[in-house]
């Protein structure tokens, strides 16, 4: 149990400073990599709290893929980012604004936030415990059946994703050569060599 | 939840011995290696040559667009972990639920297909 407890304090605490280092640091390249270690000890919180599919999805989808295209993009795009800090003073006072503005609203939302006392049964089906059923079980047997709607949106989201991703980057490309298999095993001899006779002494 | 804990107490193990091993050895080169910086020595090496050009350069966008279109399949794939674990609970809505979430994005999929986006050239 003290374990358990040390750990918390040791993974929030690291969360805490890269996600701090991740809008601190001068070089980005260094700003993604202090994500990837927020994602992780994001990851170990879950864990911590008994939600094992969440924490290795994190680092499935989260590490594994979105970080890795961040630092993809963030190392090969050709983006000046001294440029981008020269205007820093000239937007404080309205960036200060939106702070401020989010701040408060953070303040209203977490000062007046109470658990209703019905929350607890209103809820579709409580976590059963981890010893009868585990975490991806207790997730699978609810998503699939109970929240099918939003199950189905999820896949419309991901397929809108994948039609916005093509028509915003995709372009065929003109005069590019392509190799057509099929055309080539179908070629017969008669389609390609013409056997002409040619009498002595004369051109064809 | 304690059992659940325990079967990744050899991961806190391995993480603490990573990270005792991994101060030792910087720590060691640190403290008793011989210290002589020179700019030189942190300089780019380029088989010997100055360096071409600048890293970051523009690059082109269909190496954006592989990685987007795995991102959305890695979620389709993480979607089946829970169904899979799950199936003998949820019956056949919950099968067939499945099914049409894998047939919205097999449209996706052929329409990639058909647009070449899969294709490199």
């Amino acid at each position: 149990m003290i374990i358990e407890t040390l750990c918390f304090y040791l993974f929030a605490a690291v969360t805490l400073f890269s996600a701090f280092m991740v809008i601190s640091s001068r070089n980005p390249v260094h700003s993604v990599l202090f994500l990837i270690l927020a994602f992780i000890n994001s990851a170990a919180l879950f864990l911590l709290l008994g939600a094992e599919f969440l924490a290795m999805i994190l680092i499935i989808v989260y590490v594994g893929a979105v970080a890795v295209l961040f630092l993809f993009v963030v190392m090969m795009l050709d983006i000046d980012f001294e440029e981008m800090r020269r205007g820093f003073l000239q937007y404080l006072p309205i960036g200060a604004l939106i702070g401020a503005v989010l701040l408060a609203e953070l303040l209203l939302v977490l000062g007046t936030w109470a658990v209703s006392p019905e929350a607890a049964e209103m809820a579709a089906a409580p976590t059963p415990p981890v010893e009868e059923v585990s975490n991806t079980a207790a997730l699978g047997q609810l998503l699939y059946t109970h929240y099918v709607y939003l199950f189905q949106a999820a896949g419309m989201i991901l397929l809108v994703a994948m039609v916005g991703a093509i028509v915003l980057t995709h372009r065929t490309r003109k005069g590019v050569k392509k190799q057509n298999i099929g055309e080539q095993v179908r070629r017969r001899r008669s389609d390609a060599v013409e056997i002409k006779k040619v009498q002595p002494g004369q051109g064809i | 939840m304690e059992a659940l804990l325990l079967e990744y107490l050899p991961i806190l193990i391995f993480l603490g011995v990573a990270i005792a091993l991994s101060l030792v050895f910087v720590g060691a080169a640190w403290l008793i290696a011989r210290q002589n910086p020179d700019p030189e020595k942190l300089s780019a090496y380029e088989c010997g040559f100055d360096a071409f050009g600048d890293s970051r350069r523009q690059f082109d966008v269909r190496f954006y667009l592989v990685s987007i279109l795995f991102i959305i399949f890695d979620l389709e794939v993480a979607f089946l972990f829970p169904w899979a674990v799950a199936l003998g609970d949820i019956g056949i809505f919950g099968f067939w639920s499945m099914v049409i979430f894998l047939g919205i994005l097999t449209v996706g999929f052929i329409y990639e297909w058909k647009k070449g986006a899969l294709e490199w050239e």
